[in-house]
């Protein structure tokens, strides 16, 4: 793979080889030294349009293991502040040859954008409410590690689906690997024509029992504003996760960062079903399974203009305590 | 009632147009002629090889070629005053030129804008300098746009105004419409509407659907459209005005158009080649700067219910909608660049590849909806008939030509079809009586 922009673009094959690869780079960060000399002297910029805490930190972790140079550009104090357009900021830090771009920005598509105007590989650390493939990747991750095998399972997808990205890559991520997805909301909050995704919807948590893994989303409180729902009390009435509706089998995901009291009660957010740190833990791997992926050309066969990917794939070192 | 539209002072024509195939719907005239302009007018129309060449008449060899009346486009943003960098009078009508129109009508949606009396009148004087094909200037109906108070329309009428428009943004305020359509009895003119509820399209940056589903980004309804036409079409009915519909979408809104047709309404209608020929599907390269525009392209049911209007005559004619923008301000996230396509240079082979080619609409029928857009303005199509001032295009309708390969005359290259490769290449227009535009490559004939 060239670069990381789409779970559309990614087949079974390759989300699969990313979380074998993650598996590999967890022994690592079981070592009390957690690095490893894969990509030193090379640099990735962290390019982030929008406030981050999890996505930008892990990333950070990830290529710091990886032994890479690490930039991170924010918006806010940066020639961005100036008005500098996306275009002149992504040719000016591409000047400086970085590996790779991690691009996080509030419009759709900005990740294409920066892949057709830098030579770099780019990761898409969200763009709008399109995608966030690494997270859809992690939440694969840390559900793999918990269950056996996902051909088969059943997710719902429970909340804002119609401003989350977060939806979108995980449509497409469960469903690739042959899960099963609903998504339910109120109409307000799913989007006309989201069943193109490959998912089923619904709007009451009725048949929510028939579901291996409810995933639920951010209710974002400045969605409030409006009318996508009357109040806080009715969404959480109709739609919160409690222990009422968190049967014993089932297990509970989400993105983060959580809204006690409103898409998740407090006590299932502690609760042994609910994966929630292990998704954050998982972030950290499996962005240094992608950066991995892209930067020392695994899996890309497909020829181009640099040195033979095979060769480099040997080149590059296996991991190894530095 | 005639308009009257601007241009520079152009010599009249003297051509022998020898062996070109001329159609002309309106005429029925479907067959290998020859056609004699002299000073500019259509004098003689005949077999082939049965004209003399007069002295001083270009003998021009078009066969191979058709020879039809040149188009007329209701629906152009010339970008002057304000944003001249983008496109100009002399470079839009030269854009014009090339596509094969004889006479174009701009919007007013500039900076200033065209709201106020000195306005129109140092436009019109600008394009009687620089103009290359004859334009007309609307006014807007409210003063710059704000859709609260009429400008002094009857006056602007005076002063040369060929219709009013808010193109840009709707008049959401039904009460301002309908005092509109109550002052339309004073000015006269012809209300053409951009229509759209705002409150429906909310921060809406593509048609509403799986696409839009699928790439996360919020979508305008068709609803958006048709519910705006049939308000409107119910206040012009009640206040017994005129109105023109400008960019129509939707299948919605084709029925809601057929339905006030059907009422007796005066209403008439356009679409954009980009409507007649892209879809939403198109929108998944997330280029804005060939396919972001307002109303947005929509789906391929909408695309066909177009095509269905277009033929049956709820659509009356094909308009541009040519929207020039800088390439700065289209180089950045779909979300952020802003609306619009150019369109006068591909109008025509546009509409040739994608519907006369696979079958889908005849070619006369697209000759008539392409010169058709005046009519409601006051301005009558081009005739190719004796007597007539010149008004021809020839066009080489096997020429394959790429896109933008050789630049384009606008000044803007945010065209709907960069890249494509179409069928069908204007080599020569003559807009009212003058040679408006030759292809570089096309032979000038000798001179008798």
């Amino acid at each position: 793979m060239r670069h990381l922009i789409s779970i559309a673009d990614c087949s079974r094959e390759d989300i699969e080889r990313i979380l074998d690869r993650a598996e590999s780079f967890a022994e690592v960060s079981g070592r009390e030294i957690k690095k490893v000399p894969t990509l030193r002297g090379r640099t990735v910029i962290n390019l982030f349009y929008e406030a981050s805490t999890r996505t930008s930190s892990s990333f950070e972790i990830a290529a710091k293991r990886l032994s890479a140079d690490l930039v991170t550009v924010k918006s806010v104090g940066s020639s961005v502040d100036k008005g500098e357009s996306l275009k002149d900021t992504v040719q000016t830090l591409s000047a400086y040859d970085p590996a790779a771009i991690v691009i996080r920005s509030p419009h759709v598509g900005a990740a294409d954008l920066v892949a057709k105007w830098s030579p770099a590989a780019v990761v898409n650390a969200g763009d709008g409410k399109h995608e966030h493939p690494t997270q859809a990747l992690l939440d694969l991750y840390t559900l793999r590690r918990r269950v056996p095998a996902l051909e088969g399972l059943t997710v719902w997808i429970v909340g804002d689906v119609m401003h989350s990205r977060v939806a979108r890559s995980n449509i497409l991520a469960f469903t690739r690997l042959g899960c099963r997805v609903t998504v339910c909301g109120p109409p307000t909050l799913i989007p006309r024509g989201i069943e193109t995704l490959g998912c089923e919807v619904r709007h009451t948590l009725d048949d929510v029992g028939e579901a291996d893994v409810i995933y639920a989303l951010r209710m974002q409180r400045e969605r409030m504003k409006g009318s996508f729902v009357p109040s806080l009390r009715e969404y959480a009435a109709r739609y919160q996760i409690d222990s009422r509706r968190l049967g014993a089998n089932q297990l509970l995901m989400h993105p983060g960062p959580v809204n006690r009291g409103v898409e998740l009660s407090a006590e299932v957010i502690d609760c042994p079903q609910a994966l929630i740190t292990a998704q954050v833990e998982s972030g950290v791997v499996v962005r240094m399974a992608v950066l991995y992926e892209l930067l020392t050309g695994v899996g890309d066969d497909a020829g181009g203009d640099g040195p033979d990917p095979r060769t480099r794939a040997a080149q590059a070192s296996e991991p190894q305590p530095a | 009632m005639t308009a009257i539209l601007d241009r520079k002072d152009a010599p009249p024509a003297d051509l022998l147009i020898r062996s070109a195939h001329v159609l002309d719907p309106r005429t029925g005239i479907d067959a290998p002629r020859d056609v004699l302009v002299c000073g500019g007018e259509i004098a003689e129309i005949a077999e082939l090889g049965s004209i003399d060449l007069p002295g001083g008449c270009e003998d021009l060899d078009a066969s191979g070629l058709h020879a039809l009346p040149a188009f007329v486009d209701p629906h152009v943003h010339l970008r002057t005053p304000g944003r001249e960098d983008e496109e100009d009078i002399a470079s839009g009508t030269r854009s014009a030129a090339a596509g094969g129109f004889c006479a174009i009508l701009a919007m007013p949606n500039t900076d200033p804008v065209v709201s106020t009396e000195p306005v129109l009148s140092s436009l019109r004087e600008r394009a009687r300098s620089e103009a290359h094909v004859p334009v007309g200037f609307l006014a807007s109906i409210t003063r710059d746009l704000a859709g609260e108070d009429l400008t002094e329309m009857a006056e602007l009428a005076d002063a040369g105004a060929i219709a009013f428009t808010d193109d840009g943004v709707p008049v959401h305020d039904s009460n301002v419409l309908r005092q509109a359509l109550q002052y339309q009895r004073l000015a006269g003119k012809v209300l053409a509407l951009h229509e759209e509820d705002p409150s429906l399209s909310g921060a809406g940056v593509m048609h509403e659907g799986e696409v839009s589903a699928v790439l996360g980004m919020e979508g305008v309804p068709s609803l958006s459209e048709s519910l705006m036409i049939a308000r409107d079409a119910a206040l012009a009915k009640y206040e017994d005005g005129t109105i023109h519909v400008q960019h129509v979408s939707a299948r919605e809104s084709v029925e809601a158009i057929a339905a006030a047709k059907a009422d007796g309404i005066r209403i008439t209608a356009e679409a954009s080649p980009h409507h007649l020929c892209l879809t939403h599907e198109d929108v998944r390269e997330l280029d804005p700067a060939r396919f972001k525009m307002n109303p947005p392209l929509r789906s391929e049911d909408d695309r066909q219910a177009l095509i269905e209007g277009l033929k049956d005559g709820t659509l009356d004619c094909i308009a541009t909608d040519h929207a020039p923008h800088s390439r700065e301000e289209k180089e950045q996230p779909w979300e952020a660049a802003p609306n619009g396509v150019t369109g006068l240079e591909t109008s025509f082979a546009a509409a040739h590849t994608t519907l006369v080619l696979p079958r889908v609409v005849d070619l006369a029928t697209i000759v008539e909806r392409m010169t058709s857009g005046g009519e409601t303005f006051g301005i009558p199509a081009p005739r190719i008939e004796p007597g007539a001032e010149a008004s021809i295009v020839l066009v080489d309708l096997a020429a394959e030509w790429q896109v933008g390969d050789a630049g384009y005359e606008s000044r803007s290259s945010n065209c709907a079809f960069a890249g494509r490769t179409l069928t069908g290449r204007v080599r020569m227009t003559v807009a009212a009586g003058g040679v408006a535009y030759r292809e570089r490559s096309f032979a000038i004939g000798a001179v008798a």
